[in-house]
């Protein structure tokens, strides 16, 4: 039940606030130093910050936090839904592991990432 | 409509033979999915991404622009089936459900123009200016 609304809403969120996070992150590579400056500034850095960007830094993260964990959670889950699609893992128990593992998986997955990101940051 | 036959009864409520290919198509997406976005995630997380040089070069490199525009096509395919889902489930009254339907087409073709549209510029143009 709660795996099935986690793959809807991580999907979503991935086909919106992703695929416009990615299109605008590709424009300003495209749009050259400046622009991707500007896009930096706005949602992950910027070296002096006025309030706005401030909230926006914060607002940045926490958006990033949010889509690498839906990546992770619409990917375990969706790779569940091709063992389901073969017709197996329907018996009770299973069925309970897979979608706890899924959801432990895809918390696991998304505090890796970030630890590596933020040490990786911290060692320059 | 009628309600006489059977046939009568069912007919006008929706086109049949079509279900099977939407599930089809997003299950082919999906798996193109698993490779090319986990393939991309894991790229930017070894990418400096402060660094617009450095991205650019990235981007610019012909097997990465490839597989990008690849990506950029399968995901818009994949999101406009998902979200297709999401409307036909939860958005209901006839004029919003289709007002709603044709704001995701827009948004997923849209999108998927854009988005290849730049890798294009990055990778035709891009490579030399950094």
């Amino acid at each position: 039940m709660a795996v099935s609304i986690f793959h809807r809403v991580s999907g979503d969120g991935l086909a919106i606030v992703g695929g416009l996070m990615f299109l605008w992150w590709l424009g300003a590579i495209a749009s050259g130093p400046d622009a991707y400056a500007a896009f930096v500034a706005c949602v992950w850095h910027d070296p002096d910050a006025g309030t706005f960007h401030k909230i926006t830094n914060i607002l940045g993260k926490i958006v990033l936090v949010g889509l690498t964990w839906a990546f992770f959670q619409h990917l375990f889950s969706g790779l569940r839904h091709f063992v389901l699609d073969t017709g197996a893992g329907y018996e009770l128990k299973t069925n309970k592991l897979w979608s706890t593992l899924v959801f432990v998986g895809a918390i696991f997955a998304t505090a890796t990432v970030w630890l590596y990101i933020f040490a990786e940051a911290l060692n320059g | 409509m009628g309600n006489g036959t059977r046939l009568g009864r069912v007919r006008g409520l929706g086109s049949s033979h079509h279900g099977s290919h939407h599930w089809l198509q997003q299950r082919m997406t999906a798996l193109g999915n698993v490779l090319l976005v986990t393939w991309f995630v894991v790229s930017l997380v070894r990418l400096p991404l402060g660094d617009h040089g450095a991205v650019l070069r990235w981007a610019s490199n012909p097997t990465v622009a490839f597989l990008l525009i690849l990506m950029v096509a399968n995901v818009f395919w994949h999101l406009r089936l998902g979200l297709q889902v999401m409307i036909e489930d939860y958005v209901h009254g006839e004029a919003t459900r289709l007002l709603s339907l044709v704001l995701l087409n827009f948004y997923a073709v849209g999108g998927a123009a854009y988005g290849i549209f730049t890798i294009a510029r990055i990778a035709f143009s891009g490579g030399a200016a950094a």
